[in-house]
């Protein structure tokens, strides 16, 4: 691999990473928002969505991503097809987004359950007392605080979903890591671009991670 | 509905159980009229906060009734929010929101709850912190306050709500005894503004200078309740005299 088939490489290179930190996003995002839905669910006093949110956490975290991820590439057309009765292919990143979503939602749900209940009864008390109803009191006492708490945590668990975005090899969604392994195909140096892209995935995630141990020491000083 | 109108808050035969068998609220029947000031006192687990917890409903009872200025709290139709936004509360552990500065504190729930407007709410915020004495702190966060201070600014939370009763479970307790005072004078004041007010304390000068009545609460049941010129001069039942002995000389108790 000459400078001169890296430069040529790069743009490419660059789209690849733009779909990997657009689907990192977004699945943060949305497994953090689906994640608190259901630690609300399981912590609230109604047995049955208790049930049904623990019974989510538990089997998200008890198969394979890979599985999740190969699974929803069929099933998502599927289902989306029969939502809205068109046959519509609706392509690898949005199926990618969705397993991604609703995995990581299972081990957000977990952090943001604890965060939760790490908040002292006196601040409910302290916001029922000013009149305040459970969803104000959440909203505006609870939550805050704990996503406080919790942002170290939620950082790390993203770290490790930023590098298993490189799963989505297996439907053919370009991303970072599968740009790198098709350019290597292409000129005959996979492992080279394989290394290459295993070092850019280290630099991220260890700059990352320093961060956020940065960052978790102020917040517990 | 409640004959005796000028009755703030009046209980009426109150029980309340935690569990099966351990009865902590005993047939509690007591009455605090508009602009008096009740302290109650007792031993430790004897019962105090469980009793002023129940007239928000932080804590529910198993039976009789709680009314608080003519609504009956624990009737299965009062909305309980709208009543909590009548009762202030202060807490023994200030429980002040830590993630939020003092000013936004008080005007939290005047804004959401009260839907107030912000800039209507924050004048109002600052004269309340003119009157606790802490105007110079409106945007330090609570844990950059001395314990003093936090529970000032807790009063000041509770009075934003413009409540008709303000409630105090320990107020001082938690706090070093250099701080006693300036809390106390707020609360003083506060008496003295004409609200209407029930505090559990073991500040006996609190108690003798400004209640207008003392209520002595012993295994959930009310042993005594009196004046405290004659609370404190001539207690009648044996607990109370021991009681007093504890509190006003724990060395000799
Ligand atoms: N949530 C609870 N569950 C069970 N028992 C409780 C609970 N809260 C208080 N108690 C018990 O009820 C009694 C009265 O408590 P409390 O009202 O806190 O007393 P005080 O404020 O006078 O010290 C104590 O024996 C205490 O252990
Ligand atoms: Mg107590």
């Amino acid at each position: 691999m000459t400078l001169t088939d890296l430069s040529q490489a790069l743009p490419g290179l660059w789209e690849g990473m733009k779909v990997t930190l657009e689907l990192l996003v977004m699945a943060v995002v949305g497994g953090i928002v689906v994640g608190t839905l259901l630690a609300l669910m399981r912590l609230s006093g109604n047995k049955f969505m208790s049930a049904v949110a623990g019974f989510y956490v538990t089997y998200f975290r008890s198969i394979p991503l890979l599985m999740v991820i190969s699974w929803f590439y069929f099933a998502v057309p599927l289902v989306i097809g029969m939502v809205t009765g068109t046959n519509r292919p609706i392509g690898a990143f949005v199926s990618c987004l969705v397993a991604f979503t609703a995995f990581e939602a299972a081990y957000y749900a977990e952090i943001i359950r604890a965060g939760i209940q790490s908040i002292s009864r006196g601040q409910v008390n302290a916001a029922y007392a000013l009149g305040m109803t459970y969803p104000q009191a959440m909203r505006l006492v609870i939550l805050p605080q704990a996503f406080r708490k919790m942002t170290p945590l939620l950082l790390q668990q993203s770290i490790i979903l930023f590098q298993d975005t490189s799963l989505v090899y297996a439907v053919g969604l370009l991303d970072f890591f599968n740009t790198s392994y098709s350019k290597g195909n292409i000129t005959g140096e996979i492992g080279q671009y394989i290394m290459l892209a295993g070092a850019v995935y280290f630099v991220i995630s260890f700059g990352a991670s320093r961060m956020v141990k940065r960052l978790q020491k102020r917040f517990t000083v | 509905m409640n004959s005796d109108n000028s009755a703030m808050i009046r209980f009426n035969q109150v029980n309340k159980w935690y569990g099966r068998d351990h009865h902590v609220l005993k047939n509690i029947s007591l009455e605090v009229k508009q602009g008096e000031v009740v302290v109650v006192c007792g031993p430790s687990g004897s019962g105090k906060s469980t009793l002023i917890r129940t007239i928000n409903q932080l804590e529910p009872v198993n039976d009789g009734e709680i009314w608080v200025d003519g609504v009956q709290v624990n009737h299965p139709r009062t909305n309980i929010n709208r009543l909590r936004e009548e009762v202030g509360f202060v807490f023994q552990h200030f429980n002040l929101y830590p993630h939020l500065s003092v000013l936004q504190n008080i005007t939290l729930a005047p804004v959401k709850v009260r839907k107030m407007s912000q800039a209507d709410a924050d004048q109002r915020g600052m004269e309340l912190l003119e009157r606790v004495g802490l105007s110079n702190k409106r945007d330090a966060y609570p844990s950059q306050l001395s314990g003093g201070q936090q529970q000032r600014v807790a009063i000041a939370r509770g009075l934003a709500m413009q409540p008709k009763v303000m409630l105090f479970d320990e107020p001082t307790s938690a706090l070093d005894p250099e701080m006693i005072g300036e809390v106390l004078k707020v609360m003083q004041n506060l008496a003295e503004s004409g609200m209407t007010m029930m505090v559990v304390t073991h500040e006996m000068g609190f108690a003798r200078e400004v209640a207008d009545r003392v209520v002595f609460l012993d295994h959930g049941e009310i042993l005594e309740q009196a004046a405290p010129a004659q609370f404190f001069n001539n207690p009648q039942c044996d607990r109370a005299q021991q009681f007093l002995r504890q509190v006003l000389a724990p060395m000799h108790g």
